[in-house]
């Protein structure tokens, strides 16, 4: 019993991460309807760039904010240079840019710091907290930050008149520009936001899995089920979906296998496209012919 | 005696100003891929005055108030209260007080009722006073204020008319476009807007440029009138007058 409540809550803590991925997805989802794949490996790329800060001798929070602030500032940019000209493009345009971007951002990381797995280090204690012995602080500490930065998330979008926005120019530009909304840039914002909710992802996991290259493809991949779980077009759904996916692997790995962690993932992927392919709370379109 | 000269060029900018339209157009063509749909309008809307643009189906109406905002590709001027527009952003034209009310209503469906009225004030800049202007639309539209929080895409047509004309009303607005604000309503329905657009006019003397297929209604609301065939205007003038020319009489209000 003690140890499958380990399981879940341990769980629970790579949930978290999961579910900001998924978040970040969604929000990109929203604007284009299609998935970013280079949304991980901006991710992994930012984290690497909080490595170097600390290596230069930052403390551990001042690079975290720094590497936030740089994460939204590239997202914005490619937005701007890389996938606006795009727009209009066929879909298929879109991805390819998308996957060029993963490759990109992948390859680069491996030039800059090598292809060596680095230690990342955590913000918090390596004694686990209030002496309990289910979770370490790491997880208990990580699955803090993400569930911070899902509620400053809901509270931006809901209650800020950017936040409504934004939610606006993703559902309806057209209407958007006729309240005098400037759509492109609410997009941009969007690419930023999701940019920065993928660094703090990834430095929260990188004391985990390691930091090297190809950390978050895997992550990636359970966001993507846990997106596809909750509904790909509603943020609530996906941070559900994230949290479910995180506890399945966990205990599916401990009791089942490590070696099926990932077919999970693939398992949830394929089941709910078959089944319900809107997802959980996800709308179930239908076009008038 | 330059005194008494700097007086009257006063006098004059001010009489100037009184006379000045809200909206003047000229030339105004407009053209999707090779197709040209407008050829040169010319038109008008008064300060605090409803002008109604009347055609049938194609004849270029929802393109010239598209044109206006922007949102075609077009040519021409068009100046709004001594300013030139033409040519800038759809988001900057709304920011001059612009508002329009689209074709097919423009709904935010997946949002709130009062979520719908909180963007149509997004570019205002004095933001104090939109809690008033709240009060002051549910007034017009009581049907809003017990629905303001469910789903805009769960309304009526008739109440998703309302919600696209409130919505507009929430900028403030100097000139309010509307696209065919009668279409697929009941009859009821629409004699109950066009009293409040008629109420809105009076009260806050916004302009309005009105394109309508319901020509009779139009025509009793606006002053002025212009008939749009195939893209050029072929009869204009007050709204008494066309109401009672023979051409139109027959082939618009079909008696």
């Amino acid at each position: 019993m003690n140890a499958l409540l380990h399981q879940v809550l341990s769980g629970l803590a790579s949930g978290g991460i999961y579910a900001s991925v998924a978040l970040a997805l969604v929000m990109i989802y929203q604007a284009t309807h299609l998935v970013n794949f280079a949304q991980g490996e901006l991710a992994m790329f930012a984290t690497y760039l909080a490595w170097t800060l600390i290596q230069a001798g930052v403390p551990y929070w001042g690079a975290f904010a720094i590497t936030v602030a740089c994460a939204f500032v590239a997202g914005v940019a490619i937005e701007r240079i890389v996938v606006r000209p795009v727009e209009n493009a066929p879909i298929l345009a879109v991805v390819i840019v998308f996957i060029a971007l993963l490759v990109i951002f992948n390859s680069l990381a491996g030039w800059i710091w090598t292809y060596t797995i680095k230690p990342f280090p955590s913000p918090f204690p390596s004694q686990p907290l209030f002496g309990n012995s289910y979770v370490s602080s790491h997880e208990l500490g990580s699955m803090a930050i993400t569930l911070a930065v899902l509620l400053l998330l809901f509270v931006f979008f809901r209650y800020t008149p950017l936040g409504l926005a934004m939610r606006a120019a993703a559902q309806n530009p057209e209407s958007s520009r006729l309240v005098g909304i400037r759509v492109g840039w609410m997009l941009a914002l969007g690419w930023g936001l999701a940019a920065s909710i993928g660094a703090i992802a990834g430095m929260m996991v990188a004391p985990t899995v390691f930091l090297e290259p190809n950390m978050m493809g895997g992550i990636l991949l359970y966001a993507f089920a846990g997106a596809l779980l909750g509904g790909i077009d509603s943020p609530g759904g996906a941070v559900l979906g994230g949290f479910i996916v995180g506890v399945l692997e966990n205990v599916v790995g401990a009791y089942v296998g490590t070696e099926l962690k990932l077919t999970v993932a693939l398992v949830i992927i394929v089941g709910v496209l078959v089944v319900r392919p809107s997802g959980l709370f996800g709308r179930v379109h239908v076009t008038r012919v | 005696m330059s005194a008494v000269l700097a007086g009257a060029r006063q006098a004059d900018a001010a009489s100037a100003r009184d006379t000045m339209p809200l909206l003047a157009v000229r030339g105004l063509k407009a053209q999707y891929g090779p197709t040209q749909v407008l050829h040169g309008l010319d038109f008008e809307v008064a300060t605090g005055g409803i002008t109604t643009i009347l055609g049938a189906n194609g004849a270029g109406k929802t393109t010239t108030l598209r044109a206006v905002c922007n949102m075609v590709r077009s040519s021409g001027e068009i100046v709004l209260g001594g300013e030139r527009i033409d040519g800038l952003a759809t988001e900057a034209i709304v920011r001059r007080g612009v508002a329009h009310v689209p074709d097919g209503r423009g709904t935010f469906l997946h949002l709130s009722v009062e979520e719908n009225l909180r963007l149509g004030a997004y570019s205002r800049k004095n933001r104090s006073d939109i809690e008033p202007d709240f009060e002051r639309i549910y007034g017009y539209f009581p049907r809003l204020k017990e629905r303001h929080r469910q789903q805009a895409g769960t309304l009526s047509g008739g109440e998703q008319q309302m919600l696209a004309v409130s919505r507009a009303l929430m900028l403030r607005p100097r000139l309010l476009l509307l696209d065919e604000p009668s279409f697929g309503l009941a009859p009821l329905v629409v004699q109950h807007l066009f009293e409040m657009f008629r109420t809105i006019n009076a009260q806050a003397g916004i302009g309005m440029l009105l394109v309508e297929q319901n020509a009779a209604m139009a025509l009793k609301l606006a002053q002025h009138a212009y008939l749009l065939e195939t893209g050029r205007v072929v009869m204009s003038g007050p709204a008494e007058a066309i109401r009672s020319d023979e051409t139109v009489r027959r082939s618009y209000l079909g008696y």
